[in-house]
């Protein structure tokens, strides 16, 4: 699959991956050996039937392929594009074993994409229309799938979203050159397309609480993500120029700051950017920082390259486009000029000792390493945690000590009616792995109203 | 989309409009805000709830032309939809009664006492208002917070109108006239809420300040809106806007609040040549 040249894409903000050419597609789905029991299904949390979509792209039957992807999965352009297949489908694909595995995430965005351009979206069948009514809050991933999978089954569903724009991170977390934002658009109008309500500018906890949408509605499902960024509690962290990665990709994504000044939120960044934290969230705001003119721009990671969570393919196109990588390097400070804009990262140089609790060895301060880094803004990427506003509002709403709301099984919180799912429950994790909490819970939900 | 009912000119440059906003009124509590998005290019400010009627589902925003996207929230006429609203914002303004509060106000912070000094009455506490402005123009909202209050007091720098001279002067001499004050909340300027947590903190006066940080989502996400208070960072968004202004870093809040300086001026410029250009 073709790329687009580093020299080309640092300048803007579309997509890198070309994506397949049909002949690519067809003869990348025909070296798929339809395996009886297939592993690849396994690894995938939505559990697509990939061997049966890959016979029919093969055949060059591109209709039914990408209709049997919607069957269990109804955001394939978003999940070609940013699920980490190499830990899921495409890891246990047995061709991977002695070669390559089949380039499954690729042909699902090839079909979605192929499905866009054609402009052959089916109309969206719904069951037999039923009178329950559900709320749904968060429109991210987990929300968006819990409400399709809902409303297929003929339910009227209304969506509540906080932000004035829909999608959770999909919308204002990950930028437009890995999810072109039109992509989200679109995939959120199939979802509307199925009767779903999306009502935005609603904060629940604050205009409704659960308790209250409980009397309107048969149940709750909340999706409303890991909002809440952490930052270190280093001095200097509330320096003018040090963003959380959330704050900056908000400005970006969401409020379109590289667009300035025909969109009113500003961003400003120096010339030396430095982003501390070594997962995806901190690949894209690095990546984001070259494309908004930063000359230098750094990621500051306390272990090696092997440990990074990182999708490795986006570690790769970060190093490709000149980011550098200081890893074993913790910031212990931050210092700032007579403005109070800051200036340098006080740093200091770890090593590698025993495995912690992870499994990953534990990087330890070496004695008398200090350095700095001289920085005109830094991005803190190390993570979020679960949104604690809808807990706090909700007195029984029962979560763990690290913020995570407690679910059974089958996505049911300690209140009944209440199901939840996705980064509340899970912290900070995937997108599929919040459209499958979605799914489990829609099921849960239908499964407690039928009976 | 939240529709304008009326706007009136209040002054030179602040403006009051009130907004049907049915879902945003039934929740509002004294002390909250809201987060305004006049067109879909601009920013989202928040800005302090000044008044609510719940069984008309509308609430009241009173604002200064201070940059674009306030231009931009007063170019819009009566009838006209707002683009997006988001609240009721904030933890709401503690309500007890105290006995006697001495509520402050400065500049459009004037306008965003109302509801509290209405709420603190209905309480049961002695209300004295402390109104200051720079001119006699920018005191707003005299004739409705004199109905509120047991004592309302004003002040203007160039002697205009009241007192000439700062609210702060107003409450030493309360202070001095040896009245016991049980509680004293300030919304302005930071220079402002800063000099009036000066004059109490020494006399343990307890004070609470409203907080206009920067915000951005304004639901506790992105972190712009941190002060630091006590030692500890919070965020003025989902922990605020209201603190103990005795624990406030007054000067880390007045220094984030001008990291945008340059850029909003740029974009300040950018919509007058739009407005103008029609
Ligand atoms: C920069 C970045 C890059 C990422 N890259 C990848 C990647 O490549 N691959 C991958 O699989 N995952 C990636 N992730 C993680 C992935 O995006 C999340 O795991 C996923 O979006 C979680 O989905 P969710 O529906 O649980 O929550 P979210 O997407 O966070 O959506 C939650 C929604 O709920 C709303 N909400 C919150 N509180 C309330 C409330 N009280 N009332 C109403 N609405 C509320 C929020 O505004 C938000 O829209 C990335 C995350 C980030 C931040
Ligand atoms: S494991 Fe690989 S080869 Fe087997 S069905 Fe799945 S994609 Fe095809
Ligand atoms: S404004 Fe974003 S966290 Fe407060």
């Amino acid at each position: 699959m073709g790329e687009r040249s580093v020299v080309e894409r640092i300048t803007d903000f579309q997509e890198v991956p070309l994506g397949y050419t049909l002949e690519e597609a067809i003869s990348e789905a025909k070296r798929c050996i339809q395996c009886k029991n297939p592993q690849c299904v396994k690894g995938c949390p939505v559990e697509i039937d990939i061997p049966g979509f890959l016979k029919y792209l093969a055949l060059g039957n591109f209709e039914s392929a990408i209709k049997k992807i919607k069957e269990t999965n109804s955001l394939p352009a978003v999940c070609g594009r940013v699920c980490p297949q190499e830990e899921q489908c495409e890891l246990k694909c047995v061709l991977g074993v002695k070669g390559e595995p089949v380039g499954i995430g690729n042909l699902e965005r090839f079909l979605a994409d192929w499905e866009r351009a054609e402009n052959r979206k089916q109309k969206a069948e719904s069951g037999e229309k039923k009178k329950d009514k559900i709320a749904v809050v968060g429109s991210g991933p987990a929300g968006l799938t819990c409400a399709g999978d809902l409303a297929r089954l003929g339910y009227q569903i209304t969506v509540f979203e906080s932000l004035h724009v829909t999608g959770g991170v999909l919308t204002y977390g990950i930028p437009e050159f890995r999810l072109p934002k039109k992509i989200v658009e679109m995939e959120i109008d199939y979802i509307k397309s199925l009767g779903v309500e999306i009502k935005t500018d609603m904060l629940i906890g604050n205009v409704y609480t659960i308790e209250e949408l409980l009397k309107e509605y048969k149940a709750v499902f909340i999706g409303s993500g890991a909002g809440l960024p952490k930052f270190m509690d280093i001095p200097g962290e509330n320096f003018d120029g040090v963003y959380s990665a959330n704050e900056y990709l908000f400005r970006v994504n969401m409020m379109k700051a590289w667009k300035f000044p025909e969109y009113l939120t500003p961003i400003k960044i120096g010339k030396k950017v430095a982003v501390v934290g070594g997962g995806n969230v901190a690949m894209d705001a690095a990546r984001v920082s070259l494309r908004l003119g930063a000359e230098e721009v750094c990621i500051i990671y306390r272990r090696t390259k092997n440990e990074m969570p990182a999708r490795k393919e986006e570690v790769h196109r970060a190093e490709e486009e000149g980011i550098i990588f200081k890893n074993l390097t913790l910031p212990i400070a931050y210092h700032a000029d007579e403005k109070g804009w800051v200036k340098d990262a006080k740093c200091i140089q770890m090593e590698l000792g025993e495995p912690d609790s992870s499994g990953r060895r534990r990087p330890v301060p070496i004695e008398g390493s200090n350095f700095k880094i001289p920085v005109e803004t830094v991005i803190v990427a190390i993570g979020n945690s679960p949104n604690p506003l809808i807990p706090h509002r909700t007195p029984n709403l029962k979560t763990e000590r690290w913020g995570g709301v407690i679910i059974t099984n089958e996505g049911a919180t300690s209140i009944s009616g209440v199901f939840a799912g996705g980064d509340i429950v899970r912290g900070a994790a995937t997108v599929i792995s919040a459209m499958g909490d979605g799914k489990r819970a829609a099921k849960a939900i239908h499964k407690m109203l039928s009976a | 989309m939240p529709k304008i009912l009326s706007k009136e000119k209040l002054s030179e440059n602040i403006s009051k409009i009130v907004v049907e906003a049915p879902h945003v009124a039934k929740a509002t509590k004294p002390g909250q805000f809201i987060v305004v998005v006049p067109t879909e290019n601009a920013e989202r400010i928040p800005l302090t709830i000044a008044d609510f009627d719940k069984k008309q589902g509308t609430i009241t925003i009173i604002f200064q032309i201070v940059g674009a996207t306030t231009r931009i929230l007063n170019s819009l006429k009566e009838g006209d939809n707002i683009a997006h609203i988001l609240g009721p914002l904030g933890v709401p303004s503690h309500m007890e009664k105290f006995g006697t509060v001495v509520v402050i106000g400065g500049g459009v912070g004037i306008a965003e006492i109302y509801p509290v000094v209405k709420s603190l009455k209905e309480t049961g506490n002695e209300v004295i208002t402390i109104i200051g402005a720079r001119c006699k123009e920018l005191l707003i909202y005299e004739s409705e917070l004199r109905t509120q209050s047991a004592e309302l007091k004003t002040t203007t720098d160039d002697g205009s109108s009241g007192r000439k001279g700062f609210v702060s002067d107003e409450l030493k001499d309360i202070i001095n006239s040896g009245k016991k004050i049980d509680r004293v909340i300030v919304v302005g300027p930071v220079p402002m809420m800063r000099v009036c947590c000066d004059v109490t903190k020494p006399l343990a006066i307890k004070t609470m300040v409203s907080l206009n940080t920067l915000m951005l989502d304004a639901t506790g996400m992105c972190g712009i809106c941190r002060v630091t208070v006590g030692g500890e960072t919070k965020f003025a968004c989902v922990e605020g806007p209201e603190f103990d202004g005795h624990q406030v870093d007054f000067g880390e809040l007045a220094s984030r609040l001008s990291a945008y300086k340059n850029k909003e001026k740029e974009a300040d410029n950018h919509v007058c040549r739009l407005l103008k250009n029609g």
